[in-house]
């Protein structure tokens, strides 16, 4: 049996993230859980998260599953979500708030104040809807969906990893930045495959069947 | 290069989808899950629906609704109507929605929009302003279904819902509402380069033409539509291979 457990500590689109799952692979048991127990004998995680970093890490901490989370990710599937994606770095502008520290580097705000698009409108902050996402390392999370695909991002902060090869996607707004990472048995995305239709059912898929 | 969006409105009364003219006139336009689906398949950007004749008598029917499509159809939802506390985002959001919409329970109580950002996250606070022109250059917002003027005057208010925390602002002409005349496009113009979150156009689509325009003239970043697409007038992929044609980056599936 496939366990998959989508880390509940108060903060996230939780359901949605275990739909998706839970629709691309219906034989895998899927639970939405903030127990140590469940998080223990996964086979494989999701950190979702969403809101404000410092709130998320903090929920995190208090929840008590995140010393759990730490030593599942030294060996287990990981695979994180937007909040999630940003906490597995070291430090957020956001709050200055402590990630928790399994990727080098940091997480910015986007700065497009007075800048302008090609079409003469003002960039929004939060980058909010579908943006293309540039494959720019191969992953075996990729697989079967096509370069340059669109996925669906809500956000007003974003990665910036300190080593370079841990980027595998990038996308442009404003300027080009990192919207996926991976090292070893770890897979993260600033964006939504929970809300991003086929493109993101698939690399739910792939996550489910993926053997680092 | 990020997409502009189309988005479908299903406007729901008890359990149902309709469509009005001006606010007033329902017509049964179908199925939620069932429409959610097709727009799914279409293409749909996202899906917005607004529970019009919201009451705590039928709040347990939406929340039913979002529950089925949010397990059947993987693109953002944002659900409006009758969203008076902090309390309603959270029920709402536990039952799939990823965007919440305050209307009226804005203008009352400013500070939900504020409480509601700061507990949530911006990314999921939607303000929908119901605007009516009241003099060239100048919008008045309307609340209530458009019933009840606010003497605020609508770039102002967009303004001051940014600072409080809105992730987004779903700006809905009630001149044009139902009409099929086109966007406010002076409307949706000013808010759009007044403020630095994004600008949902609404109200008035008549043809395909429009919904360029409301990207184009009216630099909004997403356009809501309703009554072209439910009465089969045109396909969400019709829009968007029609809009792409002049040049707007569309996510063609």
């Amino acid at each position: 049996m496939n366990k998959i457990v989508v880390v509940d500590y108060g903060m996230g689109n939780l359901r949605s993230v275990a739909q998706a799952l839970r629709a691309v692979a219906p034989e895998a048991d899927v639970v939405i859980s903030g127990e140590v127990a469940d998080i223990e004998s996964a086979d494989r995680i999701v950190l979702p998260g969403q809101g404000a970093m410092p709130d998320c890490m903090r929920s995190l901490r208090e929840s008590g599953v995140q010393d759990a989370l730490l030593a599942a990710s030294r060996s287990k599937p990981l695979m994180g979500v937007c909040i999630g994606e940003q906490m597995l770095f070291e430090r957020s502008e956001e709050g200055h708030a402590a990630g928790l520290g399994l990727l080098p580097g940091e997480v910015v705000r986007f700065q497009l104040d007075g800048m302008l698009q090609e079409d003469g409108s003002r960039f929004k902050v939060p980058q909010m809807g579908w943006n293309q996402v540039q494959q720019s390392a191969a992953h075996p999370m990729w697989q079967d969906i096509p370069d340059n695909s669109y996925f669906y991002f809500v956000h007003s902060y974003f990665a910036r990893p300190s080593v370079a090869e841990h980027t595998v996607g990038v996308t442009v707004y404003g300027a080009p930045f990192s919207c996926a990472v991976a090292r070893d048995n770890i897979f993260a995305t600033q964006f939504h495959p929970e809300k991003s239709a086929a493109a993101g059912l698939q690399l739910y898929k792939n996550f489910v069947h993926w053997s680092p | 290069m990020l997409a502009k969006r189309i988005i479908p409105c299903l406007d729901v009364t008890d359990g149902r989808v309709v469509k009005g003219v001006n606010f007033t006139e329902l017509r049964d336009a179908g199925d939620p899950v069932e429409i959610a689906r097709r727009y799914d398949e279409q293409g749909a950007d996202e899906l917005t629906f607004l529970d019009i004749t919201a009451t705590s008598d039928n709040r347990g029917l939406i929340l039913h609704i979002i529950e089925a499509v949010a397990s059947q159809v993987f693109i953002p939802l944002t659900v409006g109507g009758g969203v008076r506390e902090v309390a309603d985002v959270r029920r709402l959001l536990n039952a799939g929605a990823d965007k919440v919409s305050m209307n009226s329970s804005a203008v009352a109580n400013p500070q939900l929009v504020y409480d509601a950002a700061h507990k949530h996250g911006s990314q999921c606070i939607v303000v929908a302003i119901d605007a009516k022109q009241v003099a060239p250059g100048k919008w008045e917002v309307f609340t209530h279904g458009g019933r009840k003027a606010t003497g605020l005057d609508a770039i102002e208010w967009a303004k001051k819902m940014e600072q409080l925390g809105a992730g987004e602002i779903l700006l809905t002409s009630m001149d044009r509402d139902g009409t099929k005349s086109g966007f406010d496009l002076g409307l949706t113009r000013g808010v759009s380069d007044a403020i630095s979150i994004p600008v949902i156009a609404s109200g008035g689509v008549g043809g395909l033409q429009d919904l360029a325009d409301g990207i184009k003239l009216g630099k909004a970043d997403a356009v809501l539509a309703a009554s072209i697409f439910h009465y089969g007038q045109h396909t969400v992929q019709e829009a968007k291979q029609f809009m792409a044609q002049q040049g707007i980056p569309m996510r063609l599936a």
